[in-house]
């Protein structure tokens, strides 16, 4: 397939923007959907409603099988050792949070220690906090290199004898670095501490494996991988799933309930408590198909490199423009960047009425922020439906929009 | 002039462009023309909350009228609030109050911001207000 053929897939791609077309490049928040996606979307809410596990009819029935096979989808997705390790969630966010409560509640207490970088994503950041705050724990905070990479050297200065997680960021989402992860778990492992990684930019540009990283927990959600909004994935090493606490209490996730006490129900079901997102955790299934097929697809390789090129010689060289998160092997097509004498919000509304789309702000990082001595910054975020023509009208759209303002 | 003839004059302004780039350079216009703002009143609570940029508003009551001062940090920001104090400055509290601001509405200067952007022009007319509300 070219990239051509890709965009086709991706009507709102032609939708044009104050009469404008539209540059969508704010895919680090949310990717748009393939008509796969779209498409599974539409007929299960009209042909196969009906809530799962429970009921015998036909349709229930459907909808289940439907349901248990994304979960199939994604331990394959992400080379789970079994697909009793694919918890679904609604996101990212409630992925961490249910660790960071269930797996909290077990390990960690008065005095231990968790690490998270500066990097982190609010949602990697205070459902950490929460915790220590709960247990009384500490957190520890990992600072980045000068380029903005995770050093595993300065992990492991942090690592001690208190210290009960380490939580990190496979890619940055102000950042946009690939961190070397598997280097990061083998460091906490040695100190005998397990590792969340945060994928939510991560799963949409790398090829993960979980047993090769051998991270004990992988978090992301299904929006920014093309599938439908409110789903989500924690995936668990069965060995931490077995001995946490459930997250929530009902529906599913017992095996028998008495006033006398409730035993709950084996993986996963124990951490999926109530109405599951029937309708839209299928969606996994043909969004996560695109997501490796265009992994993989020389002309998208090949459009992506140049994006990258392209952008980060002009991001780089433009003596008006400081971009953050350097090195360019490292780096995925995502910019973020300050222009000197332009407010970040300035540059976002006047490229919105040239018909690009990017987001302006702190980005959900605000340590991050203030790490780097920013108010807040502009990012460009590219998915493999973006063009070079694109990069280059929106080069050309920031160049207008900082001569307007500076 | 009257209030309304200021709001009249805003609406004349603006009806100039027809592009909504051209209207943000009238704007950027305003934000550059717009009367220094004393650092040392750049506070917390001259802040506006609800805004992306930050805003500063400070009001002051002479001879039973209320004259503006503001500042942000980004500049069409600094054009709309300037926009917005050229109208209310040197009005009453009462008349400041007692105004609906609906010619905010009639430039389409609300329906052309993002929601969050939107919200903070929402938070630029409720402090006015409530300022004018507090000087009655």
């Amino acid at each position: 397939m070219t990239v051509t053929e890709i965009r086709a897939l991706f009507p709102i791609l032609d939708t044009p923007v104050y009469g404008k077309p539209l540059v969508y490049l704010d895919n680090a928040a949310t990717a748009q959907r393939p008509q796969a996606v779209v498409d599974c979307w539409k007929e299960l809410v009209e042909g196969a409603n009906a809530n799962i596990h429970r009921a015998v009819h036909h349709l229930a029935a459907q909808a289940t099988d439907a349901y248990e096979g994304a979960r199939n989808r994604v331990q394959t997705f992400l080379n789970a050792a079994a697909r009793e390790e694919i918890v679904f969630t609604s996101g990212a966010t409630a992925s961490i949070n249910l660790v960071a409560f269930s797996y909290g509640q077990v390990f960690v207490n008065q005095g231990d220690e968790i690490i998270v970088s500066t990097c982190e994503h609010h949602s990697n950041m205070v459902p950490w906090q929460m915790l220590c705050e709960r247990k009384g724990a500490k957190l520890r905070v990992l600072e980045p290199n000068r380029d903005g990479l995770l050093d595993p050297a300065a992990l492991s200065a942090l690592l001690n004898e208190h210290t009960k997680m380490v939580a990190i960021a496979h890619i940055s989402n102000v950042l946009g670095l690939v961190n070397p992860v598997k280097e990061l778990v083998r460091i906490a492992h040695k100190a005998g501490v397990p590792v969340l990684v945060d994928g939510s930019q991560g799963v949409v540009h790398e090829k993960v494996d979980v047993q090769d990283l051998d991270c004990d927990f992988y978090a992301f959600s299904g929006h920014k991988i093309y599938a439908a909004t409110g789903t989500g994935v924690l995936y668990g090493k069965r060995k931490w799933l077995e001995a946490m606490i459930p997250y929530m209490g009902g529906g599913e996730m017992i095996e028998t309930v008495r006033f006398s006490g409730t035993t709950y129900a084996p993986l996963p079901m124990k951490f999926e408590a109530g109405t599951q997102n029937f309708n839209a955790v299928p969606t996994l299934v043909p969004a996560l198909d695109f997501a490796d097929a265009v992994r993989e697809n020389p002309a998208v390789k090949a459009e992506q490199q140049a994006i990258l090129d392209k952008v980060y010689s002009k991001l780089t060289e433009d003596k008006r423009i400081t971009l953050y998160g350097t090195g360019k092997e490292n780096k995925i097509p995502l910019f973020s960047f300050a222009v000197k004498g332009a407010h970040h919000e300035d540059l976002a509304l006047i490229l919105d009425k040239m018909g690009v789309a990017v987001r302006s702000g702190q980005m959900c990082a605000e340590p991050l922020m203030d790490h780097l001595g920013v108010t807040g910054l502009l990012r460009a975020s590219f998915a493999p439906y973006n063009t070079v023509e694109e990069a280059n009208y929106f080069l050309k759209s920031l160049d207008k929009a900082i001569e307007m303002l500076v | 002039m009257s209030l309304e003839e200021k709001k009249q004059q805003v609406i004349e302004d603006f009806s100039l462009y027809e592009e909504w780039l051209d209207k943000y350079e009238y704007l950027i216009e305003l934000g550059k023309g717009l009367e220094a703002f004393p650092e040392e009143k750049k506070t917390d609570d001259r802040l506006i909350k609800g805004c992306q940029s930050r805003v500063w508003l400070d009001a002051q009551l002479r001879d039973g009228r209320l004259y503006f001062q503001a500042d942000s940090d980004a500049i069409i920001t600094r054009g709309i609030i300037s926009l917005l104090i050229g109208v209310y400055s040197g009005e009453t509290p009462e008349a400041i109050a007692a105004d609906d601001f609906g010619f905010v509405s009639e430039i389409g200067l609300k329906d052309n911001l993002s929601p969050t952007r939107a919200n903070g022009l929402v938070s630029m007319i409720d402090t006015i207000k409530k300022l004018a509300e507090n000087g009655r």
